[in-house]
């Protein structure tokens, strides 16, 4: 199967198409789960990170170099994708937060505000 | 399979300079998986979105790194180059974005948190409104 020489930029290569592919599979079971929106929002944002790599990683692996091509015009309709969804999110109407458990603020602080006085 | 790669590309580099895009290669696609698991392990999702932006864009920014020292000609490392910067450009614009639109939206904290500026600020605006009217 494997009759070249394996270099080690071919090595790297395969083994980072296959960590990023666990990656990205992370990153959708978190767009598929997410309880809220945002989560998914976020998710979404880190898949386009990942799979711009993955266009790259593919243009090492291929030789192909009309790839990074690819990575530049994909980067910047993903930066686009991420806009408009976080302004869709901050139009819809928001549900009423949990509130926080008040604790007591750090010590060093109220040392600082009293040295000051 | 064999890989055919074009002209531009045949000559012989530096194993030294092959053996370091290989390791950069290798940290990046590391710190993309360790994005990933910060994204299915971490509470809530302002601390999910530090996984996502800084440790995604790093890997990204790495394993752009290492084609560049791989193809190692002009055009392709400003290529490379150009959407780096535009990766860390962009990344931290979008990511002010989805956080204030977040925390906007009501998303509930994490349990332990207990410092809350921004909550509070809001709050005491929205008095000073209902006080005025």
């Amino acid at each position: 199967m494997i009759a070249m020489a394996l270099t080690p930029i071919d090595l790297a290569a395969r083994f980072g198409l296959i960590v990023l592919t666990i990656g990205m599979m992370l990153s959708v079971y978190r767009i598929v789960r997410g309880p809220e929106r945002a989560d998914r929002i976020v998710a979404l944002d880190l898949l386009s990170i990942l799979v711009t790599a993955v266009i790259v990683l593919y243009a090492v692996y291929s030789g192909q170099t009309a790839f990074m091509d690819v990575a530049i015009a994909y980067a910047l309709v993903a930066f686009l994708g991420t806009v408009a969804f976080a302004r869709f999110l901050e139009r819809t109407p928001s549900k009423t937060r949990r509130p926080i458990d008040a604790c007591d603020p750090p010590k060093q602080l109220h040392t600082q505000e009293e040295t000051r006085d | 399979m064999h890989v055919i790669r074009p002209n531009s590309c045949t000559h012989r580099r530096k194993p030294v300079i092959e053996l370091l895009a290989a390791l950069l290669i290798i940290a990046g696609s590391i710190f993309g998986l360790i994005a990933a698991i910060g994204m299915i392990r971490l509470p809530d999702t302002l601390i999910r979105m530090h996984a996502a932006t800084k440790a995604g864009t790093l890997g990204a920014g790495l394993i752009l790194a290492g084609a560049a020292f791989f193809f190692a000609e002009l055009g392709l490392v400003l290529r490379a180059l150009l959407t780096l910067m535009f990766l860390y450009l962009t990344a931290p614009v979008a990511a002010h974005l989805i956080g204030r639109a977040a925390y906007r939206s009501g998303i509930d904290l994490f349990a332990r948190t207990c410092i809350d500026h921004l909550g509070e600020d809001m709050r005491a605006e929205s008095e000073i409104e209902n006080n005025t009217r």
